[in-house]
């Protein structure tokens, strides 16, 4: 049961990030982000992480993507049209991406010790208290340190976006 | 059809979580929209968190999901600040296109 | 050092006597061109004569000084067992020495006063003169080698900037690095042989050294004492102008006269003299190096004498006396007789630097004109001038009874026992020198006035500074004849002064009969060679041009230096300044090292060139170096570390 609902799930991703790049549209794009956040957090959840798989849901796909459905649409983006040069790094994107791909099976394969595989309901300690137990009494001073970072982009966005005073 | 194991096994977790990824890095290479670019980058790093939160389950342990919680944070606020950038960059050049921003040449 | 002289006393303050021209050094170098030339004159003459003074005081304090005495101030150099450092000394040669320099010089300081009172720069003449008297007393009181060594290269530096202190005039710079060159030559073999005598004694110490010298037995000497000696025979030679580095001195004589008088009569060229006696231990244990300093010696002074009979140029004529004086202080050394020629350096002092002083009052008195083909009949005009030099005249004539006598004579005695020609050869150069002396002299002041000075409205200057057109010929200023009165009466009566009797405790006095001629021959060779230039000079003034063009060869030979400055920029001059040109300058300094360096920097810009291509602007470029980068790093992690 587990491994059928992680395949669905993953096959949904895939085809997903897969839209993502290939679409010519941006809201297309965002479209297909946020599907791909969503099957995420249904794997999350199987992992045993429900905080975090609610988190993903509320702050990446409800406030993030919306922004950047935002941005799109205040931009006006319109279709991307195809470029006129090509660049080395186009050459040189596909064997370097295909590499990189096979390196990451070869050493997921050779470095992973054996597991049981997962399932749901096996792991116990992402539920909301514990998380917040260990947010709050072991890593304290990064949870300060980046609302300190939130304040910035805060200030940062505000001074970039504003229209200038004349 | 070849007898589906009753529960996914971690490294697969780690393959989709590495599909993604490279997903990510191709869309960045190969997209001209800078907003395009831009969700690659959330594409990657969504692919890392779903690593963090599978190591931690091998581990035992809610560290990853820490960990996880924090690039969620700090990816909200990149998004913010790069969108607020990627504003005025419109705003200057009237392009999206990430070739005409080429100003560092040379 | 401590003696037993020394730990009776209360420290003498010796560093007070070169101290005081420093300090007037630094005053008028700093201060002198806001100074009125009253201040600038007490300072700079103030300043000596109170070195003279602590001299006397000093002197008088020490009393008869059988030991030297030495003061200690710091260590300068330790190195292993090498152990220099700045120490003063004094013993019986260094107060000869320290009356001359502080007495003469003082004399000639307020010469110069006079001379120098309408020259640009003459709070930086001051200036010089007084640091020329602090490295020249630094030279005398060193009580090692290196000390002295200091002040010998300071009075060369002195030279140097005072020769060209006209340094507008494109010969008097020549002159200037003439001397400093050729000095260096002589500093060079100076050089080597301190580092032999650091090697062989383990000291630089005067006392030191010569006492281990002492030790050793005169017969079975090393070698290598021989080569120390010879190697600071070429220091002498270079700084005493002796064959072969004399050529530097005639052409010397750009400089002012009272520079001529100080530097290069009476104090820096007698440096040589000083270090030769000052090392006597060392060249009596090397019979072969006292020889060679005695047959140079001798040459020299025949050699420079012949010159000066030809010269025209009134202080040319004297500047070849001094290296031809310098000769015969050579030949006394190098006959063993080391105090008659210390003797002969003080009796020449007075005598030479009145010469010049007095050359300079007669060049002053016709607005700058040396050459004596123009002069003449000058006795009643300036009659001061006129007696005082010849005051000059016989001493170095050596007349009975004056100061030159008593000391050549002490030379001339030393050398008859050391050998006879050199005896001969040296009588023969006093009548050479009595001769060309009395033809300037007879030249200058007796005859018609040959020259046009004071006959035309307007002169014009020659090249030697003085030009303040008074129009008519006349006396000196006080201030200037003076010094030269006292100087007239040192040369006649300082004879009396018996300076080897003093200095015997240092150098023995060789005993023994010798024939009379020997006392005789200079004295009747000193008058023939007045009668003589009387006879050519002023009875019969045709002789001299029937002869010179009887004998044109030998005549033109002379007259020419016998061409030795053309020998040497032919043979050492050109060929250096040309190897230098073409080899080092062009394909050495040009080609190679500019080439490297400037190669280095092509080559950096070239690969900043390539680099530079990374940087394209584009984005996606960068990112596709990123992942390159980051596969390439996962790669090298997995196959060979990582922390597992």
């Amino acid at each position: 049961m587990d491994a059928i609902l992680f395949l669905i799930f993953a096959g949904i991703a895939v085809i997903c990030g897969l839209n993502l790049v290939l679409q010519k549209h941006p809201i297309s794009s965002a479209l297909s982000l946020v599907g791909v956040m969503g099957s995420l957090a249904v794997l999350y959840l199987l992992l045993g992480g429900e905080f975090i798989s609610m988190a993903q849901l509320i702050v990446y796909a409800g406030a993030i993507m919306v922004l950047f459905i935002f941005v799109i649409m205040l931009l006006n983006a319109g279709t991307e049209r195809p470029s006129r040069r090509r660049l080395w790094a186009q050459y040189a994107g596909v064997p370097l991406l295909a590499a990189m791909l096979a390196i990451a099976f070869y050493i997921i394969q050779r470095a992973l010790p054996p597991s049981p595989g997962v399932h749901f309901g096996a792991f116990q300690h992402g539920n909301p208290f514990d998380i917040g137990i260990k947010l709050f009494e072991n890593y304290v001073l990064p949870f300060e340190v980046t609302s300190l970072l939130i304040l910035i982009a805060i200030i940062g966005a505000i001074v970039l976006a504003r229209k200038e005073i004349n | 059809m070849p007898q589906l194991p009753s529960a996914a096994p971690l490294s697969w977790y780690l393959i989709l979580s590495a599909i993604l990824f490279v997903l990510g890095v191709a869309g960045f290479l190969f997209r001209r929209n800078i907003i395009t670019v831009f969700m690659s980058i959330e594409l990657m790093l969504n692919a890392v968190n779903l690593s963090f939160i599978a190591f931690s389950y091998q581990l035992g342990q809610n560290d990853g999901h820490i960990f996880s919680f924090f690039v969620m944070v700090v990816a909200a606020a990149e998004a913010a600040v790069g969108l607020a950038i990627i504003l005025t960059v419109f705003k200057n050049r009237q392009t999206l296109e990430i070739d005409e921003i080429s100003s560092l040449k040379n | 050092m401590q003696t037993s002289t020394e730990t009776l006393l209360a420290s003498q303050q010796l560093w007070l006597i070169p101290i005081l021209p420093f300090l007037g050094f630094l005053l008028n170098g700093i201060f002198g061109k806001r100074l009125p030339k009253a201040a600038i004159n007490v300072i700079a003459c103030g300043s000596v004569l109170l070195s003279f003074l602590w001299v006397l005081k000093t002197l008088n304090a020490l009393g008869s000084l059988e030991t030297p005495y030495v003061e200690h101030y710091y260590t300068w150099i330790q190195s292993g067992t090498l152990n220099i450092s700045v120490d003063f000394a004094v013993d019986r040669l260094t107060e000869v020495m320290l009356l001359i320099v502080t007495g003469v010089g003082f004399l000639i300081h307020v010469y110069a006063v006079g001379y120098m009172a309408h020259e640009g720069g003459y709070y930086r003449f001051f200036a010089y003169f007084n640091l020329f008297m602090f490295f020249m007393l630094i030279l005398v009181l060193g009580a090692n080698f290196l000390v002295l060594f200091v002040g010998w290269e300071g009075v060369g530096l002195c030279s140097y900037l005072l020769i060209g202190f006209y340094f507008l005039e494109k010969f008097a710079t020549d002159a200037g690095n003439k001397a400093f060159i050729v000095n260096r030559i002589g500093d060079y073999g100076f050089s080597l042989a301190v580092f032999l005598i650091a090697i062989h004694f383990g000291s630089l110490d005067f006392g030191r050294v010569f006492s281990q010298v002492k030790d050793m037995p005169v017969e079975s000497s090393p070698g290598w004492i021989t080569a120390i000696s010879l190697l600071l025979l070429v220091g002498a030679a270079g700084k005493s102008a002796q064959i072969p580095l004399y050529v530097w001195l005639p052409d010397a004589m750009a400089g002012p006269t009272p520079v001529s008088a100080l530097i290069h009569a009476a104090t820096m060229v007698t440096a040589g003299v000083y270090m030769i006696a000052r090392s006597s231990q060392l060249y009596l244990h090397s019979a072969f190096a006292l020889n060679l300093v005695a047959i140079i010696g001798v040459a020299t002074a025949f050699f420079a004498a012949t010159i000066g009979l030809l010269q025209n140029d009134i202080k040319k004529v004297f500047a070849y006396s001094t290296v031809s004086q310098l000769g015969y202080m050579f030949l006394g050394l190098g006959a063993g007789a080391f105090s008659a020629g210390i003797f002969h350096l003080m009796t020449h002092a007075f005598f030479k630097a009145l010469l010049f002083l007095g050359a300079g009052s007669v060049i002053h008195a016709l607005g700058g004109e040396q050459d004596m083909r123009k002069m003449g009949g000058l006795a009643r005009k300036i009659p001061i001038t006129c007696v005082v030099l010849f005051c000059a005249g016989v001493a170095i004539a050596g007349v009975p009874f004056t100061s030159g006598h008593y000391s050549k004579d002490a030379i001339l005695d030393a050398a008859y026992t050391l050998s006879p020609w050199m005896f001969w050869l040296g009588t023969f150069t006093a009548f050479l020198t009595a001769f060309y002396v009395f033809r300037a002299l007879f030249l200058t002041f007796f005859g018609e006035y040959r020259g046009t000075y004071g006959r035309e409205p307007v002169h014009e200057h020659s090249g030697h500074g003085d030009g303040h057109g008074h129009g008519a010929i006349h006396e000196s200023p006080p201030i200037m004849w003076i010094p030269l009165a006292i100087l007239a009466v040192l040369s006649l009566v300082g004879g009396f002064i018996n300076v080897p009797k003093f200095l015997e405790p240092m150098f023995k006095l060789s005993e023994g009969e010798l024939p009379s001629f020997v006392s005789l021959g200079p004295m009747i060779a000193g008058l023939t060679g007045i009668g003589l230039a009387y006879v050519f000079y002023v009875l019969a003034p045709k002789v001299p041009e029937q002869l010179a063009s009887a004998f044109s060869g030998l005549y033109v030979l002379i007259y020419n230096k016998y061409f030795v400055d053309e020998l040497y920029d032919a043979t050492v001059v050109r060929p250096v300044v040309d190897g230098s040109r073409t080899l080092l300058w062009r394909t050495a300094d040009a080609e190679l090292i500019d080439g490297t360096v400037n190669g280095i920097g092509r080559t950096a810009s070239g690969i900043g060139g390539v680099l530079r291509l990374l940087q394209s602007g584009f984005i996606r470029s960068y990112a596709a170096w990123v992942v390159a980068g980051s596969i390439t790093v996962v790669l090298v992690m997995a196959l060979w570390g990582g922390s597992r």
